[in-house]
């Protein structure tokens, strides 16, 4: 089931009665096709779980239309919209087993939709094998680890077959271990069940790693939408380019004159197309090489051995960061003559953002 | 298609709206339920009692308000005594309730010694011994010491509560450790401690005791009952039953309810005053006994 | 070591006192009063040991109609006051208007003098000479005829007892109740809607269970708390219980202990130690339904 979102946007009266009211999702168009895994992602407070909460229908919206396939429901109550949604603490009801969580929502169900026991036991089982809690069936929550207990969730969410499944924060209660495993788990399920799954985050990693497709939001209003690569290589303003990718994005301040970028003094690269002006360089840390003769100067800091790379540590007075960091291949002997260190860059690692706008400047390539 | 959403829509806001009508109608009925009286004793309060027995049918508002019930409640009957007496057992309880729990609460809270958990364990178990089991030797023995109608003998034994002795170990035991070293190091005494650190940081949960205590203080009933029987020493609560018996004539209700008035005024205004916080404590642990 | 030792003991000391003399010592004394027979407190002697007294109490025609007052009491109001509770917290927990308002006026009769209130609702009850009172005038707004609720019918004078008692209990439980209710986590109400659970379904299959220890705790304390009842029946009928047929068990021993009576400490606490009996078996029996049935 395809999900369209038209103009949507959600306000909430201020706190303090005093000023503007708080619009926490700012007229959304997106369109999510069929059978996709969507990664929202964003920093607190920007918006997401309220969009999320829109598309549920927990929450009506101020202005604007969700479509589930052609089907306008932006009306609905959330049990008429056909969604399943796994809460970010899981809300399972603790004095219920994990069959008994399962079987709830089917239940539910009135008039010609009602199941037998044995129907609705069918069912249960059905899901509970996807997500692989078979053994656990008769245990509490509280008898359950937190992995084992997002899986239980997930079955609740899916068994009654929801047309688009929704997900808040779903590894945010997990240790590292288990959020590694569980991503992978929700990835594996999405892809048997083929059922349209949007899921919010705010670790870019966790987003980048599992989404068909990403959605970059800042306070209420949506940056960027893209494959997670696509996002990544070509982000279109500082805060997406700063937003994604461990380590984060190095910024500097530098100057375009006669299309060649200067940082520090120093002329770094060919920037065709770009009319003279002041920018901020955003560089990827695995956008430097490094190079004796190389144009980009900056002052050596330490090396951190990360085993398959090493992480230089260097400063520079032009960068926007404390500190700038450089992954390059660990075959590379690091060198640095006199405290400083030089770099050649790659240019497609390199991007140019308005010094007002913070948007993106566009270099002409291959021209 | 469109039709039927929206005729589920108005549907469920029909529902909700009979709903939330039907929730506002139950609040109000109780709300009144338990208003009505209070503004039946006001009311009767200022009712003259020529006015009040003229009326078969009582009304429920007053032609010709008067406050002659008060001034009559206050002399006719021993009313402020009783209020003066109420006033000196609730305080003199209750300060020095909390002197006694408090240096209870330090000792298991802080210091060590042999035998701690052993005693606080009988301690606790003291805490299912409801009160008219032993009220009966209790009564005895003051009798015997020759306290009866002394304010002695009506104040010893509610002198302690183990169940706020627990509330406020409690609540010491959460003060870190490192403020006592800390003191400890720079040669505080422990008293001094207790007085200077504990007691302030504490200071919510002893107010919330204090509150607690003043209202069953002032609402105590029963042992008063027993241990006094002379009109000197009578507390508000027996007041009113003494003023029920034997007061202004069994008739004079509009001076009984004047006298109920000034009873209950006290209390309601306490309440009203630290509303959060007697709320806050009460659901913390306190039973109406 | 000792010097610590015996400083805790001196902070110690005052409790240890006044529970010593006030609670521990009367606890002993107590079972032994019950067991003297023909004790008499003005020379402080006993003809031997037995089971007299219990033997006379349980044949006291006075304790056994307390007996039945107090449970009559006990099972009517228990459950009606925590059942209306239940409902009136739901329904404050609804509402965002006015929930404060409400939530202080539930509240006033918790911190209001028990035998003060009693006599409004005596006077609001009673029917005098001179006045029907205000309930038998509504009842005769209504058609119905006049009834004398404090003098008057054993079942009159029961009703007025306990819808007293209600009032009077009711402040605690719908606090407890309302904390109860906010307490539990919104996103089990979302996920419920998201499921299309029904009303009724979320209240009996989710709120219910989730509350259930605070239920149970508000029986508990309910079920001592009406055994313990006394002063709201004096409040409403006066010190001579007895001859008003609406005595209770505590009442009956604080008449055997002084009033009118007069003087037996030995029946007093025969009829205290079957009060604490029947107490402590209720609460058993209680705790061990609430193990069967609270979860978590």
């Amino acid at each position: 089931m395809k999900v369209v979102l038209e103009n949507l946007t959600k306000r909430f009266p201020n706190r303090n009665r005093k000023g503007d009211d708080v619009i926490a999702v700012n007229n959304f168009n997106f369109e999510i096709p069929d059978g996709k895994l969507i990664g929202l992602l964003g920093p607190s407070g920007c918006g997401k779980s309220t969009c999320l909460s829109l598309i549920c229908g927990l929450q009506r919206p101020s202005e604007g239309k969700i479509f589930f396939g052609d089907e306008d429901v932006t009306n609905l109550p959330p049990e008429n919209r056909g969604v399943g949604m796994v809460f970010q603490n899981y809300a399972l009801y603790p004095h219920l087993t994990v069959r008994q969580n399962i079987v709830f929502p089917l239940e539910n169900l009135k008039g010609d939709q009602k199941m037998t026991k044995q129907a609705m036991e069918a069912k249960a089982m059905e899901a509970a094998k996807l997500v692989q809690i078979e053994p656990f069936m008769d245990r509490r929550p509280s008898e359950l680890s937190g992995g084992q207990q997002q899986r239980v969730a997930i079955a609740r969410a899916l068994v009654k077959t929801p047309r688009v499944l929704l997900l808040d924060e779903p590894l945010s209660n997990l240790d590292a271990r288990l959020r590694l495993q569980t991503r992978e788990e929700i990835r594996r399920i999405q892809t048997e069940t083929k059922v349209t799954t949007i899921f919010v985050t705010h670790d870019q990693e966790e987003a980048m790693s599992i989404s068909d497709m990403i959605i970059v939001m800042k306070l209420g209003v949506i940056q960027q939408i893209g494959k997670p690569q696509e996002v990544y290589d070509d982000p279109v303003n500082l805060f997406v380019a700063k937003f994604l990718g461990t380590p984060p994005i190095n910024v500097f301040t530098g100057t375009v004159k006669g299309e060649k970028l200067y940082i520090d003094g120093s002329q770094v690269l060919d920037v065709p197309g770009v009319s003279d002006q002041e920018v901020y360089v955003g560089i990827r840390p695995e956008g430097f090489i490094l190079h004796d003769q190389g144009p980009f100067q900056v002052r050596f800091g330490a090396v951190e051995v990360m085993g398959r790379d090493i992480s230089i540590v260097s400063y520079s007075d032009a960068s926007e960061n404390p500190t700038i960091r450089s992954i390059i291949d660990s075959s590379n002997k690091v060198e640095p003559e006199g405290g400083i260190i030089r770099f050649a860059l790659k240019s497609e690692k390199v991007h140019l953002f308005s010094k007002e706008t913070e948007e993106r400047i566009r270099v002409t390539r291959n021209r | 298609m469109d039709n039927s959403y929206d005729q589920i829509k108005k549907n469920a806001s029909a529902r909700t709206r009979a709903l939330n009508i039907a929730v506002y109608v139950l609040l109000g009925f109780w709300a009144l339920m338990v208003l009505f009286p209070f503004y039946w004793m006001i009311l009767t309060s200022i009712k003259s009692y020529s006015e009040y027995s003229s009326e078969w049918v009582p009304k429920l508002y007053s032609a010709s308000p008067t406050f002659q019930n008060y001034v009559d409640a206050f002399t006719t009957v021993n009313l402020s005594r009783y209020f003066l007496n109420t006033l000196i057992f609730t305080l003199i309880t209750t300060g020095a309730m909390i002197i006694v729990i408090t240096l209870a609460a330090y000792a298991f809270a802080r210091l060590e010694f042999r035998g701690k958990d052993l005693l606080f364990t009988l301690f606790l178990s003291l805490m299912m011994i409801p009160n008219e089991l032993v009220i009966i030797t209790n009564f005895q023995t003051i009798t015997n010491a020759g306290l009866r109608n002394t304010f002695t003998g009506l104040i010893l034994p509610s002198i302690t509560s183990v169940f706020y002795i627990y509330l406020l170990r409690e609540n010491f035991l959460q003060v870190p450790d490192e403020l006592y070293y800390a003191a400890k190091v720079d040669g505080t005494s422990d008293l001094k401690y207790l007085f200077k650190v504990m007691l302030p940081i504490c200071r919510p949960t002893l107010i919330t005791i204090i509150i607690l205590k003043v209202i069953e203080c002032w609402n105590s009933y029963v042992w008063p009952r027993l241990i006094t029987d002379d009109e000197a020493y009578y507390l508000v609560s027996n007041g009113i039953q003494e003023i029920r018996q034997n007061g202004f004539g069994r008739e004079n209700v509009p001076a009984m309810m004047a006298a109920v008035v000034a009873i209950s005024v006290p209390l309601i205004v306490l309440f009203l005053i630290f509303r959060k916080k007697i709320m806050a404590g009460v659901s913390r642990g306190g039973i109406k006994g | 070591m000792d010097y610590k030792s015996n400083k805790a003991w001196l902070y110690l000391l005052p409790a240890i006192l006044f529970l010593g003399v006030f609670m521990v010592y009367p606890l002993i004394d107590v079972f032994i009063y019950s067991f003297e027979e023909g004790y008499n407190s003005a020379s402080q002697t006993s003809f031997g040991v037995g089971a007299y007294n219990y033997s006379y109490v349980l044949h006291d025609p006075y304790f056994l109609q307390a007996l039945k007052n107090t449970f009559l009491l006990v099972i009517i109001t228990v459950p009606l006051s925590t059942g209306i509770a239940l409902l009136i917290s739901a329904a404050l927990s609804s509402i965002k208007v006015l929930k404060d308002a409400f939530q202080t006026i539930f509240f006033l009769p918790y911190v209001t003098n028990t035998l003060a209130v009693g006599l409004v609702f005596m006077i609001l009850f009673q029917k005098t000479p001179y006045s029907d009172g205000f309930i038998n005038n509504i009842i005769g707004f209504f058609g119905g005829s006049a009834v004398d609720w404090i003098d008057g019918p054993y079942w009159a004078k029961m009703f007025v007892l306990c819808l007293y008692t209600i009032w009077i209990v009711m402040p605690f439980k719908i606090l407890l109740l309302t904390g109860a209710l906010a307490s539990v986590n919104q996103d089990y109400y979302n996920a419920a809607r998201v499921d299309g659970t029904s009303k009724p379904r979320i209240f009996f299959k989710i709120t219910l269970p989730m509350i259930s220890p605070t239920i149970f705790y508000l029986v508990i304390t309910g079920f001592i708390g009406a055994f313990k009842a006394y002063s709201d029946a004096v409040a409403l009928f006066g010190t001579d219980l007895n001859a008003a047929e609406m005595n209770t068990i505590v009442g009956y021993i604080y008449d055997m202990l002084y009033g009118d009576s007069g003087g037996y400490p030995s029946y007093a606490s025969s009829a205290a130690i079957v009060l604490f009996a029947i107490v402590l078996t209720i609460t058993c029996i209680n705790l061990l339904v609430s193990r069967k049935h609270v979860h978590y």
